[in-house]
């Protein structure tokens, strides 16, 4: 079983297709979705991890090619600019799950686990710098 | 033992200066002793980077042809001012763009302005200028727009009326509904709290009492070379001190200039405070010559002597009151959590503690190399000085 991070973009003509329902009734993925917006008539998104086997997953990407969605695979939706962050640790305490975090107490270093990362979004308000930001 | 700055000055130039970060003279006098160490440390380096308001530009455009005297002028949509003279103008780091929502729909992003202005043309992006006037005989041209750098200014001189300050104020929120400050957001009923100092390492916290950090002194900012040319708007030294010297809340500030096209872009950052504004974060680095043992004392402060007050940012400061909750020194704080009131309260910092004590090693780096003189102030900061408010005055309407 292997675990990957994939967000999608649905244009306005995938909306109303039940997507998800397919990645766990048939590739038999567990599913857990970190944001979803997609309603009819609208652009949309979903940026979810599945777990797997490797085949199912392959099957499941191929299954989402015959879409006109765009698949941004081991993407996640939230990003964090090392260049960007001054290493001030204002986020850390607006970050729930601990992914941004200060990994070296001495020199007050500072690093996102993009692993730990459920895209609450909290960061990107919290960040003077500008450092972490959303793809959708 | 004493030594001067030409002494000094003298073993920097010739390659042998004993230069120590803030960070490192600590251990280094617990070690050696005090009188020795004075013997041979030649300068301590200290620094800071945060945001801090009041800084801004002052930039000059050249002559367009036609001659224009510029009478509105806005760089990427942020206003400048131009009450200076015809192609002069000075940008401030908190102007916002022209159109940003603010805080019509609270709490507001300010994703761009002043500070994020300056940071563009430090780091030598393109920019556009638009300008107007209502042209004269000598000046005709009324309208002008066209994209600049910085290599395309004649000038572009930082002018920062207060940076550096002292101390600062620990933010909480007692009360039951988030709110958003300068401070970053402040969660409901003391879920978190902030600081903004670089404690052990800043700048004043090592020259409590003005001793070296005067009008004149050189220093490093952002990469540049500059000065410290007044004090700092605010200078409140006339505070609360501990037995150290050093001071439980904001105290001294400086004023600082420097050339923006020697600067670093890393370390001149816009930043944008939820609910808040716009404002600029900086890197300032000052060099403390050890002219005897005394000011080599003051610099071995560390972070568990230095106290800072806690204050309620959704009513004592907005209204005022002077209360304070409670004290923490700065080793506390750093710890990431105390206990305010019976509370188990979250600490984080706005101030970057990473890349001050990156500035101290490149500033003891320049010093070392013989590439930083030091300098004499030509005055000392006022010492006993108050701080007004503002008392409103007048027909009352």
């Amino acid at each position: 079983m292997i675990t990957k991070k994939i967000y999608l973009y649905f244009p306005k003509s995938e909306t109303e297709k039940p997507i998800v329902y397919h990645l766990v009734k048939d590739f038999d993925l567990i599913v857990n979705i970190f944001r979803a917006k997609v309603t009819s008539e609208e652009e949309g998104y979903l940026s979810l991890e599945v777990t797997g086997t490797q085949e199912n997953i392959d099957r499941a990407f191929i299954f989402l090619g015959g879409f006109d969605v765009v698949i941004h695979a081991g993407n996640k939706g939230v990003h964090w600019d090392e260049g960007r962050c001054a290493q001030c640790g204002a986020c850390v305490v607006h970050c729930p799950t601990g992914a941004l975090s200060i990994v070296d107490r001495a020199t007050r270093t500072i690093a996102f686990n993009e692993e730990s990362c459920v895209e609450c979004l909290a960061c990107i308000a919290a960040c003077p710098f500008g450092a972490c930001s959303s793809a959708f | 033992m004493t030594k001067t700055y030409a002494e000094i000055n003298q073993k920097i130039a010739s390659g042998k200066a004993v230069v120590l970060t803030a960070e490192e003279v600590i251990d280094y006098v617990d070690k050696r002793g005090l009188e020795a160490a004075a013997k041979e440390v030649d300068v301590v380096t200290t620094a800071t980077f945060g945001p801090m308001c009041s800084s801004g530009c002052f930039l000059n455009f050249g002559h367009s042809t036609p001659k224009m005297r510029i009478s509105e002028a806005w760089i990427n949509d942020v206003m400048a001012y131009c009450g200076v003279a015809a192609v002069d103008v000075y940008l401030g780091a908190t102007q916002l763009r022209h159109n940003d929502p603010a805080n019509m729909y609270h709490p507001g992003e300010f994703r761009y302005g002043g500070g994020h202005v300056i940071e563009d043309l430090v780091a030598g992006k393109k920019l556009q200028l638009f300008g107007l006037s209502y042209g004269t005989d000598d000046y005709p041209r009324r309208e002008i727009r066209t994209l600049f750098d910085i290599n395309d200014l004649n000038q572009a001189i930082m002018v920062n009326p207060r940076n550096c300050y002292q101390n600062y104020n620990v933010a909480v929120n007692v009360s039951d509904k988030r709110i958003y400050t300068y401070l970053g957001i402040l969660r409901a009923k003391m879920r978190n709290m902030t600081y903004c100092s670089a404690g052990q390492l800043a700048p004043l916290l090592n020259d409590p009492l003005y001793e070296t950090i005067g009008v004149g002194t050189s220093i490093w900012l952002a990469g540049a070379r500059g000065i410290v040319y007044a004090q700092g708007t605010q200078h409140c030294s006339l505070v609360e001190r501990g037995d150290n010297g050093v001071p439980v809340e904001g105290a001294g500030t400086l004023a600082l200039s420097a050339n923006m096209k020697e600067m670093l872009p890393e370390f001149v950052r816009g930043t944008s405070f939820k609910g808040y504004g716009v404002s600029l974060a900086l890197g300032v680095g000052i060099p403390i010559p050890i002219l005897n043992p005394e000011i080599l004392r003051r610099t071995t402060v560390r972070d568990r002597d230095i106290t800072a007050c806690v204050i309620d940012y959704s009513e004592d400061y907005p209204q005022k009151t002077g209360k304070v909750l409670a004290r923490f020194n700065y080793e506390e704080l750093r710890s990431g959590e105390v206990e305010l009131l019976g509370k188990k309260v979250p600490v984080t910092s706005l101030s970057s503690y990473n890349k001050a004590l990156k500035i101290c090693n490149l500033l003891k780096a320049e010093i070392e190399d013989g590439r930083f003189l030091l300098s004499e102030p030509s005055q000392r900061l006022p010492l006993g000085q108050g701080m007004q408010s503002l008392n409103i005055t007048g027909p009352a309407r």
